[in-house]
């Protein structure tokens, strides 16, 4: 047991059948499914908030995805922690400035990444919103519940994922 | 006795933050949660991405509609349109071949200490999803709803019991894997 959480990487095949058993047990003891982008757009509202105030709820899109502490967001809070734990576990925790493949192809001055992170985070965050999900609400909970939105989401997804990553190695 | 836990808020924040933890140590000990990791997936030199997707996919669409069966889940799907889906979903892979991580992964990131996950990336999506909630008026008016065609699912587009699509999906996740691994990727 012990070994086995200490264990830099488990198959990907191991990690997502847990993923789809625990899909299985968000439907059954919260009737949801795994998401992770609302929190993000709850999180910016509330942020808003601290400095516009009240108004801020007002906003159409605040009346349908309140600013405030869900299932969702603790969803996400709890996803640092376990990331943390298993990092913790494998001794991968640390502080890292670039990661390895990007310092090969554009150097390792940490403000170009963290720029480029800004900047690809804004599309990012417009085109979760836009689509209504992102790689798990779209990706993994809606392709498993067979829906047409989440085939076509994913699908562009990586579309525009594969083209963009490809165009910034090749091109740079 | 599921609907009286459903209704629970206090309970229901718990148990959000304890699926939370399991799914990012499942992350993180997948590999999904390194930017290398995921930029290979994008470069297609590395299938680690999408073995994890796929997989969990397989497993949830069995587990999930055998709840369903049973009586003890009902589905959410979401809505779509061309208008939202695609063009949102382009724009998010736009982001996603930059920042290289994804909302999930991005939480991931942050907690097995990636700076520009946490200085970067969730920065920027929260500055995103800022930029949209102050256009959606206005998208959502000309062009959200575009080619709409609703909460959808492939069971109820071909007309056939769900189980007629589930096991097909199955099979076909395991032979797109098999591939992947004998060409070694």
């Amino acid at each position: 047991m012990v070994e086995w959480l200490a264990m830099k990487t488990w198959s990907p095949y191991a990690v997502g059948i847990g993923i789809g058993l625990l899909s299985c047990v968000t439907f059954l003891l919260s009737d949801k499914p795994i998401g992770c982008s609302t929190a993000f757009a709850r999180t910016s509202g509330m942020i808003e908030r601290l400095f516009r105030g009240g108004k801020v709820a007002e906003k159409a899109y605040y009346k349908k995805f309140a600013p405030e502490i869900d299932w969702e967001w603790m969803l996400v809070a709890g996803v640092i922690a376990g990331a943390f734990l298993s990092a913790a576990f494998s001794g991968e925790l640390r502080w890292e400035w670039v990661p390895a493949k990007w310092a090969a192809a554009f150097g390792e001055q940490p403000f170009t990444r963290w720029w480029a992170a800004l900047a690809g985070g804004v599309f990012m965050g417009i085109g979760a919103r836009w689509a209504g999900g992102c790689t798990s609400g779209h990706g993994i909970s809606g392709t498993l519940q067979l829906a047409l939105s989440s085939w076509l989401a994913v699908t562009c997804f990586f579309i525009g994922g594969v083209a963009t990553a490809m165009l910034l190695f090749k091109a740079f | 006795m599921l609907k009286a836990i459903h209704a629970r808020k206090g309970v229901q924040l718990g148990i959000g933050l304890a699926v939370g933890v399991l799914f990012g140590f499942l992350l993180q000990k997948g590999g999904v949660t390194k930017y290398d990791v995921i930029i290979a997936q994008l470069l297609l030199t590395d299938f680690t991405v999408v073995k994890v997707m796929l997989t969990a996919t397989a497993a949830g669409t069995i587990g999930v509609h055998l709840l369903r069966s049973l009586g003890l889940a009902e589905l959410h799907p979401k809505p779509g349109s061309l208008g939202s889906t695609a063009v949102g979903g382009l724009i998010f892979g736009v982001g996603f071949g930059i920042l290289g991580y994804c909302p999930g992964t991005v939480a991931g990131a942050v907690g097995q200490g990636s700076l520009d996950a946490l200085l970067g990336g969730v920065a920027g999506i929260l500055l995103g999803a800022g930029v949209f909630s102050e256009l959606f008026p206005k998208l959502n008016e000309k062009i959200l709803n575009k080619g709409h065609f609703g909460e959808i699912t492939w069971p109820q587009v071909l007309k056939v019991n769900s189980w007629a699509v589930v096991f097909p999906v199955a099979v076909g996740v395991l032979g797109i894997l098999v591939l992947l691994e004998r060409a070694g990727l």
